[in-house]
């Protein structure tokens, strides 16, 4: 009787019923459609890339295998030189201004005052609205003529003629990085808030009492504490300044004369208006080197991190 | 003393709120500051930033709902005010350009992109963080580098790749490129909020019989809505920013996205753009500002989720 009821419950497991709850199957399907988009429009793309840029391809034509001859000819390009310099001016200073400007406002978001929810998420709003449209907005204000700064300056008698804001070398570069700051601030600023908030009231009141000062306080306590999120936040901004197009393409399309050209944007005109896309995927791959030295960083903050927290390296 | 270290970033809901992990005074030590001093300290400086932060978006909406001649005549009128606002631009854009198709290809590229993104990170993080196959932290990794490399260095080859599936000049050019951009994202993201989820519901779960289908569905998915839509909301945002991709793959006037089609189309050489150009800005980031002011806390869980770990 009993052998009877066990038996279809207790019956010998089926290859099928094995593969059914095996993890390696499992995850196999799990991963399936995330890693299939990840192969196929990312790490096939980047290696292509990186073939392309060892090619003379055309737009339009596959190219065959040159050798080094497109990074020859950009190791002689002044315009290429220039690039790479106004990529690192454009990542280092617009990243210690995002850093000093973001720290500050998150120090001072951290107080208490009213209307704090309200503030905080009027101060995340750049970060939201599209880059192009801002950088538009931005267009419009440094416009040589009609600049409402220029105006503004004028009336004050600070200035007696406008500012040629894009139209000048420097004036140009100052204006993209401006504009570049202005939208990378609230996210710096609301992530160290995030991790501001993490520190405990405690470690302020014990250094009060010990008679620190509030630089003192900001140097031993604050900035320490903060390192962890400081390296990781910084990564991001650093990453996604150094490949930033769409603020350039927006606000002066490289010029006047190519002052204000990013490898980016260098890489897109060559390659998709100028049609040379193996010297295109040539400056792209140059941005490769530079990048993964900003990985490294980023890695090596985070096992910092796990260390600081006592946990293992998992 | 080292578990009040232990929290990395705050709590979303925190981060907008609170100051600090004092839960019976909030205000802390603020106290013994005097209100003139605040008033240089923290009201002048805080001013000043958040004035410098909202006024493109002020000078956007207003140019955009100024008359022409009121636009380029600055000595003429107060150029930071209008006393005669006009909607000709925002008529202008919406009726005689292609301004609501290009708004329409945005919002449907976002939207397929967003679902297609989710769908694959859900799987893919359920299988990391709870399969634990063997090298899942190996691919957690890969995911987080994944996650680093920007459009910027892809787009010459896609664009290839692209051509060769005969995707070009497509919204699937679009769709399909898109979620290389919001898969680590939001993988990544999610693995963080699956982490959360105790390990006790799935065991008793199995006990009862359930698959892990079921588990996902029933038990996880539930438990993770707020994660689901933080991504979902940040995913949509990261689709109707993008710029470069949008740029390079497509070419005809009535399949491009937004941001594209200002750039490209309003900025010919007449100086009375200017108008319809911010009525075009503004119109754009309407749609983003009005998801955002919904879900703020949303916002900044993502934001700060993805520096999280």
């Amino acid at each position: 009787m009993t052998d009877v009821a066990l038996k279809p419950i207790l019956r010998e497991p089926t290859a099928w019923d094995r593969l059914k709850v095996n993890r390696g199957w499992l995850s196999a399907w799990f991963m399936l459609p995330a890693a299939a988009f990840l192969i196929l429009f990312l790490a096939y793309p980047l290696i292509l890339g990186i073939w392309i840029s060892f090619t003379d391809a055309r737009i339009g034509r596959g190219g065959v295998f040159v050798g080094l001859e497109n990074y020859e000819w950009l190791w002689d390009d002044t315009v290429f030189w220039l690039s790479v310099f106004n990529t690192l001016l454009y990542t280092v200073v617009a990243s210690v201004f995002k850093f000093a400007v973001g720290l500050y406002l998150a120090i001072l978001l951290n107080q208490h005052m009213p209307f704090k929810a309200i503030i905080r998420a009027i101060v995340l709003i750049p970060f939201i609205v599209p880059t192009v449209l801002s950088a538009i907005a931005f267009w419009w204000i440094f416009d040589t003529q009609f600049s409402i700064i220029s105006w503004s300056l004028r009336k004050l008698h600070l200035i007696s003629t406008n500012i040629d804001f894009l139209g000048d070398f420097w004036n140009a570069r100052w204006s993209v990085i401006f504009a570049n700051i202005w939208r990378g601030v609230p996210f710096v600023a609301i992530t160290l808030l995030a991790g501001l908030q993490t520190v405990p009231p405690s470690l302020y009141e014990a250094a009060t009492i010990d008679g620190a000062s509030r630089w003192q306080m900001f140097r031993f306590i604050t900035y320490p504490l903060l390192t962890p999120i400081i390296a990781v936040v910084m990564t991001f901004s650093v990453l996604f300044t150094f490949t930033d197009f769409q603020l350039i393409w927006a606000m002066t399309r490289g010029g006047p004369v190519n002052a204000t050209h990013l490898m980016a944007t260098l890489s897109y005109q060559r390659a998709i208006l100028g049609g040379y896309l193996g010297e295109g995927s040539a400056i792209a791959t140059a941005m490769i080197p530079f990048l993964l030295a900003a990985i490294m960083i980023s890695w090596f903050g985070l096992q910092r991190r796990k260390w600081q927290q006592g946990e293992s390296n998992d | 003393m080292t578990d009040a270290l232990v929290p990395k970033v705050a709590d979303p809901k925190t981060v907008l709120t609170g100051s600090s992990p004092t839960a019976d005074h909030t205000e802390g030590m603020s106290y013994l500051e005097t209100l003139p001093r605040r008033l240089v300290t923290l009201y002048l400086p805080l001013g000043i930033i958040c004035l410098i932060l909202l006024f493109p978006f002020y000078w956007m909406a207003l140019t955009s709902i100024k008359p022409d001649e009121q636009l380029l005549a600055l000595d003429k009128f107060n150029p930071f005010w209008t006393p005669t606002p006009t909607f000709k631009h925002i008529q202008k854009l919406l009726f005689e350009t292609n301004y609501p198709q290009w708004l329409w290809n945005t919002m449907m590229v976002a939207i397929a992109a967003t679902i297609l993104s989710i769908l694959a990170s859900v799987l893919a993080a359920y299988a990391i963080v709870r399969l634990r196959y063997r090298g899942a932290q190996w691919v957690g990794a890969a995911i987080f580098l994944a996650y680093l490399v920007p459009p910027s260095i892809l787009f010459i080859p896609l664009s290839t790749v692209v051509f060769q599936y005969g995707l070009f000049d497509t919204p699937f050019a679009l769709i399909l490129t898109y979620p290389t951009i919001l898969i680590p994202f939001s993988t990544w993201l999610l693995m963080g909020y699956f982490k959360t989820i105790p390990f006790e519901l799935e065991e008793c779960a199995l006990i009862d019989g359930a698959s892990r289908w079921q588990i996902l569905m029933k038990i996880v998915l539930p438990l993770a809505v707020p994660g689901l839509i933080s991504a979902f909301i940040f995913c949509f945002t990261l689709c109707w920013n993008e710029f470069i991709y949008a740029l390079t793959f497509i070419s005809s006037n009535q399949n491009k996205t937004v941001p594209v089609a200002i750039v490209m189309e309003f900025t010919d050489g007449d100086i009375y753009r200017w108008g319809s150009l911010m009525a075009g800005a503004l119109v754009g980031s309407l749609p983003l500002v009005v998801l955002y002011a919904f879900f703020v806390e949303h916002y900044v869980s993502a934001m700060t989720g993805a520096v999280k770990e």
